[in-house]
């Protein structure tokens, strides 16, 4: 009995974080969609519903009821089971992510440890995609993902080891509470080219432009979704912007104080803005970094396939592995404010 | 029986169907699949021990990086497996023998009371106990010299690997993108002053 009312809190507490994010991944796509039309000096879209706010809705209700086309020689379970697996792990990491102190679903020891080993299993979903379609672009674009993916990975799981040895902890509640103090106590200052490196590889493995070679619509027509339609080509875009949010939600986590707020430590400003709980001062932080996907896609051409392995490899590595050394001494000789 | 019996058995039933069918199933990519599965559910035995680095670590490696490398490998190579199964009668002899071979040294190594549950019991620990810290701390300490012995020979590996596949080839182009950022506007336009054609 009491196995059963956990388990059943357990349930209501994940409702409670999906049901935001979902909401929030459909308006994301309404937001890419206005953002990037200012950017262009255009509109976007603002037709269906005031100002177009009803649109994300008119787009899921189109792609419910279109049809789930499966490819000839297809091979039928593994087609339709990928998009699951691309989007499961997007949704799991969620579990480790404190929106508070000690709100949070699992305070996990390991946090940051299950978060690598999570963004790491994103990838199955594009590889079994694109050999299930059985179509040489839907291939050649999971070949490209796999690679990159498991390219940047690396410089990924070097930028939170820094995390982890400045913060003395994997658990994400302790990551955060190691930041406390001021906007210059957080980690972006002291593992400012970590937090660079870290962001720039989640643009990387979240398959979004400028480092969008997976699905180049140039070159290999979509990749690895090529031949999905209707709800399982939507449940791949709803992966992807779930998890261009955890991206977000994570470097916030790790390099911008979480839950905290910018203003603590200020003399007036402080005081003034203590009475706004630690939840927006997030959600305010992933809606900022999240600006930054919207602006790359508008801003930057696609990266060359070369290019971006050496990025990965020659630039990314050798910096993650420069700076590591740096906070390792940093912690040795106790540097403050942030290694103390 | 408790809860945790409960799912140690039906993570175990999963973990020993996926087992059998990465040797069952006809198609290669299937078997590379169920391989990962595999590796997940012993992931998650391992966490019913409250080994939760371990198992975080196994996911972390064999499924995130190996098992991905593998099936890019096995999805490039199409293979087709009907001809492997020709010859099963005539190399079941000797396959039948190493399998004994192995059984009867399983059954003495488990058999012989080193391995047995009253050797190792579980040690429950609190909530706030942390595994990998533990493990790092005797890891970095008693067992150092072993540990850094294992990381060097794996850099010596991992050198040989990439020294292996390294061969020089005569004419082979590539891009020297140093030197293409280096370009300045001098070296690649040149202005030419054209006379007007003159009306006649």
């Amino acid at each position: 009995m009491e196995i059963l009312l956990t388990i059943i809190i357990i349930l209501l507490k994940i409702v409670a974080i999906l049901a935001p994010l979902l909401t929030a991944v459909a308006y994301l796509t309404f937001a890419e969609r206005k953002v990037i039309g200012y950017m262009q000096i255009r509109i976007g879209p603002n037709r269906v519903g005031p100002k177009g706010w009803l649109q994300p809705i008119a787009d899921a209700m189109k792609l419910m009821f279109k049809e789930i086309i499966i490819p000839t020689k297809a091979d039928r379970f593994l087609f339709l089971l990928a998009p699951v697996v691309a989007f499961g792990p997007a949704l799991a990491a969620w579990a480790v992510i404190p929106f508070g102190n000690g709100m949070i679903l699992s305070s996990l020891d390991a946090g940051i440890l299950y978060l690598l080993a999570l963004t790491s299993m994103g990838v199955y979903g594009v590889i079994i995609a694109g050999w299930a379609s059985n179509s040489k672009y839907a291939f050649l674009g999971a070949m490209r993902s796999a690679a990159q993916i498991v390219s940047y990975e690396i410089a990924m799981g070097f930028a939170l080891v820094g995390v982890l040895m400045a913060a003395g902890s994997l658990n994400l509640n302790q990551v955060v509470l190691a930041q406390q103090g001021s906007i210059l106590h957080w980690f972006w200052l002291p593992l400012l080219p970590l937090f660079l490196v870290y962001f720039i590889s989640g643009v990387a493995e979240t398959n979004r432009a400028p480092f969008d070679v997976a699905e180049g619509e140039s070159e290999i027509v979509a990749g690895f979704h090529v031949d999905y339609s209707g709800m399982a080509f939507a449940v791949f875009f709803l992966a992807e912007y779930a998890n261009m949010i955890l991206v977000s939600a994570l470097a916030s986590t790790m390099f911008l104080g979480g839950w905290l707020s910018p203003f603590e430590g200020i003399p007036l400003l402080g005081p003034l803005f203590s009475f706004v709980p630690g939840p927006i001062w997030l959600v305010i932080k992933i809606s900022f970094l999240l600006l930054f996907f919207l602006w790359f896609r508008a801003t930057f051409p696609r990266y060359r396939y070369d290019q971006i392995m050496r990025l990965g490899w020659k630039v990314f590595i050798p910096v993650t592995l420069v700076w590591l050394l740096v906070v390792g001494l940093g912690v040795l000789g106790q540097v403050g404010p942030w290694f103390d | 029986m408790g809860f945790e019996k409960f799912l140690f058995y039906v993570f175990a039933l999963i973990l020993i169907f996926a087992a059998v069918r990465v040797i069952t199933v006809r198609n290669s990519v299937h078997a590379a699949l169920f391989l990962v599965l595999a590796f997940f559910t012993s992931a998650a035995l391992w966490l019913l021990i409250e080994a939760e680095f371990l198992a975080i670590t196994m996911v972390l490696v064999y499924v995130g990086a190996v098992m991905v490398l593998f099936l890019f490998v096995v999805m490039m190579l199409d293979l087709n497996i009907s001809p492997t199964r020709e010859g099963f009668i005539k190399y079941l002899p000797v396959g039948a023998a190493i399998a004994a071979v192995i059984v009867i040294e399983m059954v003495l190594v488990v058999g012989s009371g080193y391995f047995s549950s009253d050797q190792y019991q579980l040690i429950s620990h609190p909530s706030d106990y942390s595994n990998t810290k533990e493990l790092g701390s005797v890891l970095y300490t008693f067992y150092v010299y072993p540990f850094e012995i294992a990381s060097v020979i794996l850099l010596v590996a991992i050198i040989a690997a990439i020294s292996l596949t390294l061969r020089r080839r005569e004419g082979v182009k590539s891009q020297n993108p140093s030197q293409q950022i280096r370009v300045s506007r001098n070296d690649r336009v040149r202005l030419v002053n054209v006379t007007a054609e003159k009306k006649q």
